[in-house]
């Protein structure tokens, strides 16, 4: 009961959707019609861009809304979500986790140290960015970025 | 003599030249004489059997045959439905047998005593008098031993099996063999028209049908005196598991019904409790045992146990509805018992020919040593999954008919039954439910882990399809299934003549295409299920086909989280799936784990081996049987003590028993 | 014709039956929600994706979803949700529907076994054990179900509960239905049971079992679970509130109405059911035979109740 009351109370915290130009989807994502199911793969970050998927999929900013839903496996998924600079242990496996995703699939390269390996640049046991491994489709500046940035980006894909 | 008794002496008289030329032909042309001679004689008794279904009787009387009391035979429907399924398990087992005979099992013995254990299962039910009935129950005996110890030279275990069996089944028969003879006693005669015919004390009927009960049940694998059955039945070639496992039985089955049902017209409310509650215990603890083992072919055997304990369920609640005045269900009752006998004699004689084909390809029955047998035994892996779809007791498969049969007569005994029934009933229809249940788990367990998947052993990856006669015996079987499976309606008419010699009155189950019961308003139509099934999957088929529109397959690795390429060591095992059942059924199976923890010699703290055994040991065999050896071991060396080979000594005992007769004498006189 | 309808119905509505309870699980959490039709676009887009044969699976791994939808659609014709006149009515009761769900989850479990991973046996192996255990309360409930009208035929149980409306809160069929709403759960993998919605594979029953699956088989096994959630919710309404469904040969109109009955009960359960998901936690997979326990001895007790309080 008390749990009860505490959802009466509480309400709705998700914020309300910000605005959006209607038609800036993603070319390659424009099959997906509304519908990204995304696998998440760490391949050597520090954990912050992690903190920020979870609270973009959190109720304050509940990208489900927009369509985005995390998976447990690759092969139901349609994008994959970058963190962290490619590090030589990951670097085997996230080629086969892109290989495991079904056609059509979209690599997401999150933050900073995914698009330019950030501050492990050059560290003995990096591999490179993401798209050194994999083609990357989409870009998400920021160390971390925020989840505004984020949701947008996703929102691009899903077009919704 | 008529065309039942022409068919029936034929297939005997084969049966006598096939082991002759077991015995006495050479080794080449040893196996196809025998074996077609076998399956010939198989054919010929179940041509025998269903022309007796159709209502042709067959009675001889042979007195020189066998010093006394002579040979007395009698073929009616009933005899005749447990005759045609010998026969067909016989054709199917034998045109097997030929194939698989070639490695090792082609010995003289071997191959004379199968076909004289086929006779004597042919002459079991054919029997109309005690002793005859006696003499051939004994053959029979003798001659399953025989085969069970075929290959002892090879495996240590088969032994242990044999005297198992050998002990059991003698146990048996003496219960058979007191309870007949104290029939027979009581009556006045021993042919069965006599014993029919007799009037006995309520106390004499009781004794009777208690000592035959325990003996036909320790033939048909019911708890408490199953042990031998998953011991001889693995160990046995596998052809000679599938008669003993799908034929033989079922004469523990006919047994009961002769006795029980007929010669003493049925009987008061306890008697049928106890085959009940036998049959409940026997379906429950079978089959969680069956789910629990990753022995392919002791599984088979623990399911035999299981069906078996079902037909006892569904013969119990015959003879209950009886008691109680109702003979609509009691027909139903037996009717479905006696098409789960047939249905079980299909899927378990296929399941077992399978099983003989992975070990003969692969060298081991170990399931967790499987797997991957889909692509390099196609065929075998098709019957395998046919015969497990009918054994698991779901739609389209045959034991899901005789089921539904079995659960409609129990679940609408309510109403007349009284409180004993209203207690009784959904307890067993709980039971048959949960054996169901474990059922399905068990065999998804032997079909997805020993023939899907990757393989787990070195074997089974070198496994090759088996040669044409076995997959003939197989796809014989698989026909006979799916026969049973869609039109059960054809057989269910011929079914209740042998019902009604047990249980006079009209059929139970009518209709062409659908089940119809008497006096009861549920229906279904195994076919129209089959063929509404294969109309969705086809729709969903095109359905998908017509909206897909990337059509081609990739061929991919599989998701191995991204990491190292997957051993079969991480794949589950036989024994990792039916783990979480062990551990919900913990109470009743009471496994056994040890851990043997080697630390490296300069600190107790750093491992250096760990050794993890688990096991689950029978535990009525523990419980009941272990007490019992360790008394007669006991005895048996004190009764060394006094044989110490001394002649004084044994002098000694001549006097004393001299002296003591003498003084008996002298007081009693 | 009312069959048909039925067919139509769950194929169409069940997965905005999914989208909604998913809705209003997010409503109760504060969340906004992705619409009731995102099941739909989710569906839509993986029937265009490409199939996926992982290395070293058959054809059983590709028949399972085939037979899974195949069993759910069959089902669906004959259990009466809109109408009590099926003209499968005579070719399957309610033992055969609850087989042929059962035959729907082995196919599934044999497609994950086949795969040969260490998630696909895992799923399979627990989708079986709950199964097995799961088994006596349903056909104890039939049992209990059927006394009353001594036939287990769908359409005959149904309309003796039309005719007779205060049979339904009788102490036997109270019981009954919480022992078949706990099948229920169980059988359509939801919380406390299975949760339908975990990304952590050791908690996982039924999703642990399409983990290999892709694209349009992917679609199938999501669409046939979608199915048989409404199919059993639509069930277990007909049996215990069956109020507004078409009996005898209804027109079309009158098929039409108890179609949009059926959608509002079937939409208020559901939505009762999510609702409750929220409240709840996942038990322990051990815990679980303890749960079925409990609903056998509903069961046990409705049987009992129907002999000697009738």
């Amino acid at each position: 009961m008390s749990l009860w009351q505490k959802i009466r109370k509480t309400g709705r915290v998700a914020e309300p959707a910000p605005e959006r130009a209607p038609g800036n989807v993603l070319p390659a994502a424009a099959e997906l019609g509304g519908s990204v199911q995304l696998r998440h793969v760490d391949a050597g970050s520090c954990n912050g861009c992690e903190v920020e998927i979870a609270s973009v999929f959190g109720p304050v900013y509940d990208a489900e809304r927009y369509g985005a839903r995390l998976v447990a496996s690759p092969r139901h998924a349609d994008a994959l979500v970058v963190t962290g600079p490619v590090t030589r242990n990951m670097e085997m496996a996230l080629r086969r986790t892109y290989e495991a995703v079904p056609e059509p699939r979209l690599v997401i390269a999150l933050g900073d140290c995914a698009r330019n390996c950030g501050a492990f640049a050059g560290a003995y046991g990096v591999t490179g960015p993401v798209s050194d491994v994999v083609p990357v489709d989409a870009e998400i500046p920021g160390c971390p970025p925020r989840p505004e940035a984020i949701v947008a980006a996703l929102r691009e894909l899903t077009g919704r | 003599m008529n065309l039942v008794g022409t068919l029936f002496c034929t297939a005997l008289a084969i049966c006598a030249l096939s082991a002759l030329a077991g015995l006495a032909t050479p080794t080449r042309l040893r196996l196809p004489l025998a074996g077609l001679g076998t399956a010939g004689a198989g054919a010929l008794g179940t041509a025998a059997g269903l022309a007796a279904l159709l209502g042709e009787s067959w009675s001889a009387w042979l007195p020189e045959l066998l010093p006394l009391a002579g040979v007395r035979l009698a073929i009616d429907p009933l005899a005749g439905l447990f005759l045609a399924v010998t026969g067909v398990v016989a054709l199917c087992a034998a045109i097997y047998g030929i194939g698989y005979s070639r490695d090792g099992l082609d010995g003289r013995v071997v191959q004379a005593a199968a076909p004289l254990f086929v006779a004597a299962m042919l002459l079991v039910p054919a029997a109309a008098s005690v002793s005859t009935f006696l003499v051939a129950w004994e053959l029979m005996a003798i001659t399953s031993l025989l085969l069970v110890v075929a290959d002892h030279r090879h495996r240590s275990a088969v032994g242990e099996a044999g005297l198992w069996y050998g002990v059991m089944t003698h146990l048996g028969f003496v219960a058979i063999l007191a309870g007949l003879l104290a029939f027979a006693a009581g009556a006045g005669g021993e042919s069965f028209d006599q014993l029919r015919q007799a009037e006995l004390s309520p106390a004499l009927r009781g004794t009777v049908f208690l000592a035959t009960v325990v003996g036909f049940a320790s033939k048909a694998g019911i708890v408490p005196l199953h042990v031998w059955l998953p011991r001889a039945h693995p160990e046995a070639p596998s052809q000679i598991s599938a008669l003993m496992s799908a034929a033989m039985v079922n004469m523990g089955v006919y047994g009961i019904v002769r006795v029980g049902l007929d010669l003493l017209h049925g009987g008061p409310v306890w008697w049928w409790m106890v085959v009940l509650i036998a049959g409940a215990i026997s379906a429950l603890y079978g089959i969680l045992q069956a789910a629990v083992s990753a022995d392919l072919k002791r599984l088979l055997g623990h399911s035999t146990t299981e069906n078996m304990g079902l037909v006892l369920i569904g013969v119990g609640a015959a003879g209950l509805f009886a008691a109680w005045g109702n003979a609509v269900l009691a027909a139903l009752a037996l009717t479905a018992a006696l098409l789960h006998v047939v249905n079980h004699a299909g899927f378990k004689t296929l399941l077992f020919l399978a099983a003989g084909s992975v070990q003969r390809a692969t060298g081991t029955r170990d399931l967790d040593q499987l797997g991957g047998l889909r692509t390099r035994m196609p065929y075998t892996t098709g019957l395998f999954a046919v015969g497990a779809l009918c054994a698991s007791a779901l739609p389209p498969g045959n034991a899901f008919v005789s089921e539904w049969l079995l659960l409609q007569s129990l679940i609408h005994a309510l109403p007349t039954s009284g409180v004993v029934g209203a207690v009784t009933m959904p307890l067993a229809v709980g039971v048959i439910a949960l054996s169901a249940g474990l059922a399905v788990a068990t065999f998804v367990k032997a079909f997805g882990i020993g023939f899907l998947a990757k393989p787990r052993g070195p074997e089974a990856a070198r496994a090759a399809e088996s040669p044409p006669a076995m997959l003939g015996g197989m796809a014989l079987a698989a026909c006979c299934c799916l026969v049973l499976a869609l039109a059960p309606t054809a057989i269910l008419p011929v079914l209740s003549h042998a019902v009604a010699v047990a249980l006079p009155g009209p059929g139970a189950v009518t209709g062409e295409v659908s089940l119809h019961l008497a006096g009861i308003s549920s229906v279904i139509s195994p076919l129209l299920i089959a063929v509404a099934l294969g109309v969705a999957v086809a729709g969903t088929l095109a359905l998908t086909r017509v909206v897909a529109t990337r059509r081609v397959r990739r061929a991919a690795r599989l998701w191995d989280c991204g990491g190292g390429p997957m051993s079969a060591r991480m794949e589950y095992t036989a024994t990792s799936f039916a783990e979480p059942l062990q551990r919900v059924f913990d109470n009743v199976l009471a496994p056994e784990s040890d851990v043997d923890v080697t630390p490296v010699k300069e600190s107790a703290y750093l491992v250096e081996s760990v050794r993890f055994r688990a096991k689950v040991p029978d535990r009525i065999e523990r419980r009941l049987y272990e007490p019992v050896l360790s008394v007669l071991t006991f005895v048996g060396r004190g009764a060394r003590h006094l044989a110490t080979g001394s002649v004084h000594r044994y002098l000694a005992y001549g006097f004393w028993a001299l002296t003591g007769a003498l003084i008996m004498l002298a007081v009693f006189q | 014709m009312g069959a048909v309808l039925q067919v139509v119905l769950v194929a169409v509505g069940s997965p905005l039956l999914v989208g909604m309870m998913r809705q209003v699980r997010a409503r109760l959490e504060g969340r906004a929600g992705a619409g009731i039709g995102q099941p739909w676009r989710d569906l839509r887009k993986l029937v265009r994706k490409e199939p996926i044969a992982p290395d070293g699976t058959g054809w059983v791994f590709r028949a399972a979803p085939l037979l899974l939808a195949g069993t759910v659609l069959v089902v669906a014709a004959v259990v009466p949700l809109v109408s009590t006149t099926s003209p499968l009515d005579e070719v399957a009761d309610l033992f055969a529907v609850v087989a042929l769900l059962a035959l729907g989850s082995v196919a599934l479990a044999l497609g994950a076994l086949d795969t040969s991973t260490a998630f696909g046996g895992m799923g399979a192996s627990r989708e079986m054990i709950v199964l097995a255990l799961v088994e006596p309360t349903i056909l104890l409930s039939v049992f209990a179900l059927s006394v009353r009208v001594g036939t287990t035929n769908l359409g005959t149980i149904v309309t003796s509960a039309v005719a007779d409306p205060l049979a339904v809160i009788s102490p036997a069929s109270l019981l009954a239905a919480a022992a078949l709403a706990i099948v229920t759960i169980a059988e359509t993998g939801r919380i406390p049971v299975d949760n339908p919605s975990t990304h952590l594979e050791l908690t996982m029953i039924h999703e642990a079992m399409v983990l290999e699956y892709a694209g349009p088989d992917l679609a199938l096994i999501e669409w046939a679970s979608a199915m048989r959630l409404s199919v059993l919710l639509g069930l277990l309404t007909s049996l215990f509130a069956p109020w507004g469904i078409a009996t005898g040969n209804a027109g079309l109109l009158a098929l039409l109405l108890a179609a949009v009955v059926v959608i509002a009960k079937v939409a208020l359960l559901g939505a009762l059911l999510a609702a409750g998901e929220v409240f709840m936690a996942k038990l322990r997979l051990f815990r679980i035979p303890e749960l079925l326990a409990g609903s056998f001895l509903m069961a046990l007790l409705a049987v009992a109740a129907s002999f000697f309080l009738a």
